[in-house]
C-alpha cells in the first residue's frame, strides 16, 4: 500500500491567507474545489494583527478548533438523538470588537468601500424584480392562481394581479444605496449608544465558508430592533453577503423607514395569513425561490417577534418548515441553518417592554415616534455581543431522520401539507436551534446581580450583595453559562458599572442597593404597586437570561422541596409534572423529559448539591444554599402560576378569550397585592399569563377553540383543580417578604 | 469463447489500455475502431483527475491458483444421472470460477487479489431446450442448486454463490444453446435460444437482412436470456423498444415445469402478463430456454450527430423538449461536462496537421465565438437510422429543436467516436485498477423535473462521502443522460477514485456506492433502471415495490420454486 500523501484534513489554514483565486492547473487534490472557498478577511486589517498580538497562540489555536462548518455538532449518526448538550465546560470563541475600529476611521469612507461579497457558487446574481416576477411565474404559484380561478370563478388574471401586489407589498429591493447609507448612519448611531460590539471572529469566518457552500439560513435570537439592523451591519463589515430578513409588516407603517429597509433587505410578511392559500403561495414560493438559488443569506427570528423579557420564546414553526423544504425535495442538497445569539447587556426597549408587560400598549411603529425615541441617543446601552454559533448541517440532522421520501409521489410544485413525520422533525430542529442560541448568549455580570437583587428586596447590602454575586459568579459557570467577565475585573467593579449601568433600575444608598420604585413620593396605592411592578419586571428582564440556564438543576430542587422525598421516581415525576407547566415558559427539547432530568441532576451533583444512588435522590448538607437559592430563582414563577390558576378556577368565565383573559387575571393579581396577600409581582406580566394559559391548554386543562376572529378557551375546572391543588400542597409556604422588614 | 476473454477483468484478452514504450495510452487489439491508437492526452487526464502516478502500481496474479479454489464437492447421485444424460458438464477449477461471478467491481477486485468463499462446484453445458429440463429434473430430485449463467457481465452480484450454500451448486451455462430456431418474416419474429450472445444474435439475423436493434452496452458478451431475466433496456429503444417491448413469447423451464403460452401475438388480456414474472426473475425461478424475439429489417442508413450546449441544464431542457415531441433519435444521450473532458482526453493521435488545425479551429468557434465555457459546457450524441430521406428529415428536426436550446451541432464524427466509447470505457477499469483506481457505473430512471436536482445531488453526495471516508483525492463523480421517456429519464453514473492511502478500498468502495443509491432514492429516482436488483441492490427492495408488493413476488417464487432449487437468492 502506498503512503497516504500529506493532505490538511480543513482548508482552514487557507483561511488565515489573502484572497486566492482558484489554480485550475495542476493535479487536482481536493484544494481547487475548496479553493473556490476564496476566503478573505476585509475588514480586520490592522485590528486583527493587534489581535493577535494581543492574544498571541490563544487565538490561532481557536481558529483550529473552530473546524469546517461540515463538522457541525450533532453530526450524530444515523437514529442518535438530535439534540444533546454538551455537559463538559465547552470551549468558545472570543470576541473582537467591530465599533473599535470606527472610532479610529471615517464612517464615510467605511460606508463607500467596496463592497464584493462572497456568495454561494454558480450564483447569477439577479435584481429584485426579477426574482418577482420568477415567483410570479412559478409553477407553484400559478398551480394555486389556477386553482383559486376555479374555485371562486375568478379571472386568472385579477387573482394574478392580486398575487403581483401580494409580491410588490412584500419583496425587498435591496439597493447598495440604501445599504451605504446603513452602514453610515448606524455606524454612528451605534458608537452614541454602544460602548462595544462584539462577535466572535471564528463564527464570522464559518459563515463564510458555509454562504459559499449551500443556501444559508441565519437564524438569531430576538430581544430589540436592533437585532436585525445589527446583523445586516455586521455582514457589510465582514463583506459577505447581505442577507434578506423577514420582517413584520408593521414596519411597512413607519414612512421612509419602511422602504430603507426594504431597500436593505428586508421583506415583509403579515402577522397572520393562515387561511390565505394565495398569499401563502406567494410568501412561501418567495422564500423558497431566494433559498434554492442562493439569492442571499435568509434571516428570520425564530421566536416570531421580540421576546419582552429577554428569554427566549418558544419557536414558531412556519418560517422554518418552508425554508426546510426545498431540502426536503432534494431541490438544495443542503441548507446551513446558523443560530446566532445576540446579547445585550442594556436592552433598548427594556422600559417600553415593562409597560408592555403590564397592559400599557406597545406604541405602533411610526417614525415620529422613532424620532422621539432618539433622545435615547445620549444615553449609554453598554455592550453587545454576538456569537455566530456553527452552522448546522440540515443534512446531517435529517440523516436516519427522514427516511421515508414523502415527496417522491407527488409532484413538487403542488402544495403539500407536511407529513407528520416532517412536522415532528421541524419542531426539533426549532428547539435545537434555539436551545443552540441559548447555549451562546453572553451573561454580563449585571444579570447575577439582577437575580441576586430579585431574591433580596427591596433593598440588600451592598457588600453581600457583591460577595453573593461572585458565588453565582460560579454557580452559572458550573452550570455552562457563558459569563463575559472580563478576566481580572474585581467583583466589585464589575457590579459598580452594573449599576452604573443600570441606574435607571437600582442604585446604591447608603451601602444598600436599592430598586428604584418611588417615581412620584405618594401617589395612590394603585401607582405605587404599579411603579414597583414596573422596576421588577425591569430587573426580571436580566435576571431571565440565566433561566434557561437554570431551569434543569432548578426543576429538580424544586421537586426535591416538593416531595419531601428523596425517591428518585417521586422526584422525576414531579420533575416531569414541573416541566409540562413551564414547558411555554422555558425551551426543553420536546419529549427528553428524562434527559432533562438526568442534566438537571448531574449539574447539582456536579456543584455538591446533591447526592444520587441508583434510587435516591438527595441534598447534601451544605447542598441547601443552592437548593434553595435555586428555587427561590424560580419562585416568582411558581407563585404566579398559581395565582393565574387559582384565577382560572375561581374567576373566570366559562369561555373566553385572550383578550379578555388578560385584563382579568391583571385585576385579580393587582387586587391581591393592593391588599398585601400577595408580593408576587411577575404575575402581573401578560407574558407569563399567555403562556401559563398556553400550557393548560398543552395539558388538556384548558381547552382551546378555533372561532373565526381567533382562539377562545373553556375551563375544564376539574383539570385546572388539579394542577392547582399540586402547586397549593406542595409549595412550601413562603412569609411575605415584607415580614422580615 | 472463455478463452478469449480475461479471466480477470472485462471483455477480450487482446483489448486493453497499456501504457507504451512512450509513456503514452495506448489501446490494444484490432476489435475496436480505437485499436492500435495512442492516446497522447489521455495519460495526462489520468493524472490530472485522479492523482494518480505511474509510479504506483499493483499487478493482477498473472493467472489463477488452482490451490486456492474451493474444492468441488458434488452430490455423487446427481453426478451419476447426470452422467447418464450424456450432458456435457466440467469440475474444473478455471471453468467454475469463470463461473462465480459478475463484473461487480469487488468481484473484479476479488479476482486480482483474493479468492471467492463459494463458487459452483460443477459447470453443466445443455446444448438444447430438454437438456435443461432433464438437468432441472434431476435437481429437484437431488436437491441441488442451479445457477443459471448467460453473459456473466451482471453487475448486480446477481452469479454469486451464496456463501451459506450447503448443497452442491450447478452452474447452467447456457452457451450453447445459441442457435436461431426459426425467423418468421411475415409476423416479423424469430425464435432464439436464449444462451446466444447479443453481437450473434445480430450477426446471424443480418445474414437474412434483420436485426433484433437491441443493444444493450454489453452486447459484446451479454446474452438473450440474461437481458430477459434482468429487464435489459437496449441502446436504441427508442426505436425498437427495450427487452419487455421486444419480446413475444418466452419459454423457461422451472421446477413446477415449463411456463410458456398457447400462442405468439402482440398483445393478449389473459390477467396479469406472466412474462413479467419472468422478466427480471433474475434467475431465481428457472432458466429461459427459448425466446421468440421481434425482428426487423436491418436499417438503410445510419447517422451519428453530436450537439455541444453552453451547459447541462440546457442539455436536459433539449432532451426533455425532444421526449416530449416525440422524436427521439434511435439513440440520444447527453454527457456531463466531466465526462465530455473525458472523452475528448481519448482523442486518438491525429494524423496530419490540417485535422489538428480544423479541431483547434473548432475550438476557438465554440468558446470565443459562441462563448461556452469548456469547463460548463456539455454535449449530446446522436444516432439516426431508418430510411436515408427519413433520417435526414429527423435529424433536422433534431437539431431545430437544439439550436433553440442553445445547442450547437458538433459533428458526426464526434458523435460516434462518443458511442464507440461506450463500449472501450469497460476496459477502463482494469487500466485504473492497475493505478490504484477504482470505479463502477450505476444508473437510475428519474422522472423530467427530477433530472437536473438528482445528477446534482447525487454527484455532490459522492464527493462528499469520499472525503469523509478519507479517500485522498476528489473522484470523478459523472454522470450522463441515457434514455428519453415520456415521463422521465434514465441517468447513468460513474464514479471512480484513486485509494492509495485507504486500507480497504472496497469496503469504502461500497459505503460510498450504498450512499450514492440513498441519496438517488431520496431524489425520487429509482432503485435501478435497467442493472437489475441482484444482491446487490436487495435491502432496498421493500422501500421500492413495498410490503405487499413484495410478497405478492414472493408468493410466486414459493408456487414456482418450493424447494429454492434456483436458489442464487437474487431480488427478493
Amino acid at each position: 500500500m502506498a503512503p497516504p500523501i500529506a493532505r490538511s484534513p480543513h482548508p482552514l489554514p487557507l483561511l488565515l491567507q489573502r484572497t486566492r483565486r482558484p489554480d485550475q492547473s495542476g493535479a487536482r487534490a481536493w484544494t481547487p474545489r475548496e479553493g473556490a472557498v476564496v476566503v478573505r478577511l476585509p475588514r480586520r486589517g490592522r485590528a486583527n494583527e493587534r489581535g493577535a498580538g494581543r492574544r498571541g497562540g490563544a487565538r490561532r489555536t481557536m481558529a483550529a478548533a473552530a473546524g469546517a462548518p461540515t463538522a457541525a455538532p450533532g453530526r450524530a449518526r444515523r437514529g442518535a438523538p438530535m439534540y444533546s448538550k454538551e455537559l463538559t465546560s465547552k470551549k468558545r470563541d472570543e470576541f473582537e470588537d467591530i465599533l473599535e475600529e470606527r472610532r479610529l476611521s471615517s464612517d464615510l469612507r467605511y460606508a463607500m468601500k467596496c463592497y464584493t461579497p462572497v456568495i454561494y457558487k454558480g450564483l447569477s446574481p439577479c435584481k429584485p424584480n426579477a426574482l418577482k416576477s420568477a415567483v410570479l411565474q412559478s409553477e407553484q404559484v400559478q398551480y394555486v392562481i389556477k386553482q383559486l380561478a376555479k374555485e371562486t370563478g375568478e379571472s386568472v388574471d385579477i387573482i394574478q394581479e392580486e398575487a403581483m401586489e401580494i409580491l410588490d407589498e412584500m419583496g425587498h429591493s435591496m439597493q447598495l444605496g440604501a445599504v451605504r447609507f446603513f452602514a453610515f448612519t448606524l455606524s454612528k448611531i451605534f458608537k452614541q449608544l454602544f460602548q462595544r460590539v462584539c462577535v466572535n471572529e471564528e463564527g464570522m469566518q464559518r459563515l463564510q465558508h458555509a454562504i459559499q457552500e449551500h443556501p444559508v439560513v441565519l437564524l438569531p435570537s430576538h430581544r430589540s430592533y436592533i437585532d436585525f439592523l445589527m446583523l445586516s451591519y455586521l455582514l457589510y463589515t465582514y463583506d459577505l453577503a447581505l442577507p434578506v430578513i423577514a420582517a413584520g409588516i408593521d414596519f411597512l407603517g413607519m414612512k421612509i423607514v419602511g422602504e430603507l429597509l426594504r431597500r436593505a433587505g428586508a421583506f415583509f410578511m403579515r402577522r397572520s395569513f393562515g387561511g390565505n392559500r394565495l398569499y401563502w403561495a406567494v410568501f412561501a414560493e418567495y422564500v423558497k425561490t431566494m433559498l434554492r438559488s442562493g439569492y442571499a443569506p435568509i434571516e428570520f427570528f425564530l421566536e416570531g417577534t421580540r421576546s419582552r423579557t429577554a428569554k427566549t420564546l418558544t419557536p414558531k414553526f412556519g418560517l422554518l418548515s418552508i425554508v426546510m423544504e426545498p431540502f426536503f425535495k432534494r431541490e438544495v442538497f443542503d441548507t446551513y441553518l446558523v443560530p446566532i445569539s445576540i446579547s445585550y447587556e442594556r436592552i433598548l426597549e427594556e422600559s417600553l417592554y415593562a409597560y408592555e408587560l403590564l397592559g400599557v400598549p406597545k406604541p405602533k411603529e411610526s417614525t415620529s415616534g422613532l424620532l422621539k425615541a432618539r433622545r435615547i441617543l445620549s444615553d449609554n446601552f453598554g455592550t453587545i455581543h454576538i456569537y455566530v454559533g456553527q452552522p448546522v448541517s440540515l443534512r446531517t440532522l435529517a440523516s436516519g431522520r427522514i427516511n421515508r421520501c414523502p415527496y417522491n409521489l407527488v409532484p413538487r410544485h403542488l402544495p403539500q401539507k407536511p407529513s407528520e413525520d416532517i412536522q415532528e422533525f421541524v419542531s426539533d430542529v426549532a428547539y435545537k436551534m434555539e436551545l443552540l442560541q441559548i447555549e451562546n448568549m453572553v451573561l454580563s455580570p449585571w444579570v447575577l446581580v439582577s437575580a441576586v437583587l430579585l431574591q433580596n428586596l427591596p433593598a440588600m447590602d451592598f457588600e453581600v450583595l457583591i460577595e453573593k454575586t461572585l458565588w453565582l459568579k460560579g454557580l452559572t459557570q458550573t452550570f455552562g453559562g457563558f459569563i463575559e467577565w472580563p478576566d481580572n475585573l474585581c467583583a466589585k467593579k464589575a457590579v459598580v458599572s452594573g449599576l452604573t449601568l443600570h441606574s435607571n433600575i437600582a442604585c446604591l444608598v447608603d451601602g444598600r442597593v436599592v430598586l428604584n420604585d418611588k417615581g412620584l413620593e405618594d401617589g395612590a396605592i394603585g401607582e405605587v404597586v404599579f411603579r414597583r411592578a414596573l422596576a421588577i419586571l425591569m430587573c426580571a428582564t436580566y435576571r431571565n437570561q440565566l433561566l434557561n440556564v437554570f431551569v434543569r438543576p432548578s426543576l429538580v430542587a424544586i421537586a426535591l422541596q416538593m416531595t419531601r422525598s428523596f425517591r428518585k421516581e417521586e422526584v422525576y415525576s414531579c420533575f416531569s409534572f414541573l416541566r409540562d407547566i413551564f414547558s411555554e415558559e422555558f425551551i426543553f427539547f420536546p419529549g427528553i423529559s428524562l434527559k432533562d432530568f438526568e442534566e438537571g441532576c448531574f449539574l447539582l451533583t456536579k456543584c455538591d448539591a446533591i447526592h444520587t444512588s441508583q434510587q435516591e435522590v438527595y441534598p447534601t448538607d451544605k447542598g441547601s444554599i443552592i437548593v434553595s437559592f435555586l428555587s427561590a430563582m424560580f419562585r416568582p414563577f411558581m407563585e404566579a402560576y398559581q395565582l393565574i390558576f387559582r384565577y382560572l378556577s375561581k374567576e373566570a368565565k366559562e369561555t373566553f378569550t385572550e383578550k379578555q383573559f388578560i385584563p382579568g387575571v391583571r385585576n385579580f393579581v393587582f387586587q391581591l397585592l393592593e391588599k398585601g396577600n400577595t408580593q408576587c409581582y411577575e404575575a402581573l406580566s401578560s407574558d407569563m399569563q399567555k403562556n401559563a394559559l398556553a400550557a393548560l391548554a398543552q395539558v388538556g386543562a384548558v381547552k382551546k377553540k378555533k372561532m373565526s376572529n381567533g382562539f377562545t378557551y373553556s375551563v375544564n375546572q376539574e383539570a385546572v383543580n388539579k394542577v392547582l391543588d399540586m402547586f397549593d400542597t406542595k409549595i412550601p409556604v413562603q412569609k411575605p417578604v415584607a415580614a422580615r422588614l | 469463447r472463455q478463452e478469449l476473454l480475461k479471466w480477470n477483468g472485462w471483455g477480450y484478452n487482446d483489448s486493453k489500455f497499456i501504457f507504451n514504450k512512450k509513456g503514452q495510452v495506448e489501446f490494444t487489439g484490432k476489435r475496436y475502431r480505437l485499436g492500435g491508437m495512442v492516446l497522447p492526452t489521455f495519460k495526462e487526464w489520468i493524472l490530472k483527475t485522479f492523482g494518480a502516478s505511474l509510479e504506483h502500481k499493483t499487478t493482477s496474479r498473472a493467472s489463477l491458483n488452482v490451490n486456492d479454489v474451493p474444492p468441488s464437492i458434488v452430490n455423487e447421485q446427481f453426478l451419476q444421472d447426470l452422467r447418464a444424460t450424456k450432458i456435457s458438464y466440467s469440475q474444473d477449477a478455471e471453468d467454475r470460477v469463470f463461473r462465480a461471478h459478475g463484473h461487480c467491481l469487488h468481484e473484479i477486485f476479488v479476482l486480482r487479489e483474493g479468492m471467492f468463499k463459494r463458487i459452483p462446484d460443477i459447470v453443466v453445458w445443455p446444448v438444447c431446450h430438454e437438456d435443461v429440463v432433464k438437468i432441472v429434473e434431476l435437481a429437484c430430485k437431488h436437491n441441488v442448486c442451479i445457477i443459471p449463467f448467460g453473459g456473466g457481465t451482471s453487475v448486480s452480484s446477481a452469479l454469486e454463490c451464496p456463501e451459506e450454500e450447503k448443497r452442491t451448486i450447478v452452474s447452467l451455462d447456457t452457451s450453447q444453446m445459441n442457435r436461431i430456431l426459426w425467423i418468421d418474416e411475415k409476423n416479423l419474429t424469430a425464435c432464439v435460444e436464449a444462451g446466444i450472445v447479443g453481437q450473434d444474435l445480430e450477426k446471424q439475423l443480418a445474414e437474412s437482412g434483420f436485426c433484433t436493434g437491441h443493444e444493450p452496452d454489453s452486447m459484446e458478451f451479454s446474452s438473450l436470456g440474461g437481458w430477459v431475466a434482468t429487464r435489459a433496456s437496449g441502446m436504441k429503444k427508442n426505436i425498437y423498444g427495450n427487452i419487455e417491448d421486444l419480446v413475444i413469447h418466452i419459454k423457461m423451464v422451472t421446477p413446477r415445469g415449463i411456463v410458456e403460452k398457447n400462442c405468439q401475438v402482440p398483445r393478449m388480456s389473459t390477467g396479469p402478463d406472466i412474462h413479467h414474472f419472468i422478466m427480471g426473475s433474475e434467475g431465481t425461478l428457472g432458466v429461459v430456454t427459448e425466446v421468440t424475439i421481434k425482428i426487423r429489417p436491418v436499417p438503410e442508413y445510419q447517422k451519428y450527430g453530436s450537439v455541444v450546449f453552453p451547459n447541462f441544464e440546457r442539455g436536459v431542457a433539449c432532451l426533455r423538449e425532444v421526449a416530449k415531441q416525440r422524436c427521439a433519435p434511435a439513440s440520444i444521450r447527453l454527457v456531463d461536462n466531466a465526462q465530455f473532458q473525458f472523452g475528448h482526453a481519448l482523442k486518438p493521435q491525429v494524423a496530419s496537421i490540417f485535422t489538428s488545425f480544423l479541431d483547434g479551429l473548432k475550438k476557438f468557434y465554440i468558446t470565443k465565438f459562441k462563448g461556452f465555457d469548456p469547463n460548463i459546457l456539455c454535449v449530446a450524441t446522436l444516432l439516426f437510422e431508418g430510411d436515408r430521406e427519413k433520417v435526414l428529415q429527423h435529424e433536422k428536426q433534431v437539431y431545430d429543436i437544439a439550436t433553440k436550446f442553445g445547442g450547437l451541432a458538433a459533428g458526426e464524427d464526434n458523435g460516434q467516436r462518443g458511442y464507440m466509447l461506450t463500449f472501450v470505457i469497460a476496459y477502463l477499469r482494469d487500466l485504473g485498477l492497475d493505478y490504484y483506481v477504482i470505479g463502477e457505473s450505476f444508473e437510475t430512471s428519474v422522472p423530467w423535473d427530477r433530472v437536473l436536482d438528482l445528477c446534482r445531488n447525487v454527484k455532490e453526495r459522492i464527493v462528499r462521502e469520499c472525503k469523509e471516508k478519507g479517500v485522498q483525492f476528489a473522484p470523478l463523480s459523472t454522470c450522463r443522460v441515457t434514455q428519453t421517456y415520456d415521463a422521465g429519464a434514465c441517468v447513468y453514473f460513474y464514479f471512480a477514485f484513486n485509494y492509495r492511502g485507504i486500507s480497504d478500498p472496497i469496503h469504502v468502495y461500497e459505503q460510498i456506492e450504498r450512499a450514492a443509491r440513498e441519496e438517488i432514492l431520496a431524489n425520487g429516482g429509482s432503485l435501478s433502471h435497467h442493472h437489475g436488483v441482484g444482491k446487490l441492490r436487495k435491502r432496498w427492495m421493500k422501500e421500492s415495490i413495498s410490503d405487499v408488493g413484495l410478497g405478492m413476488l414472493r408468493s410466486v417464487k414459493e408456487y414456482v420454486d418450493p424447494n429454492n432449487i434456483f436458489g442464487n437468492k437474487n431480488l427478493l
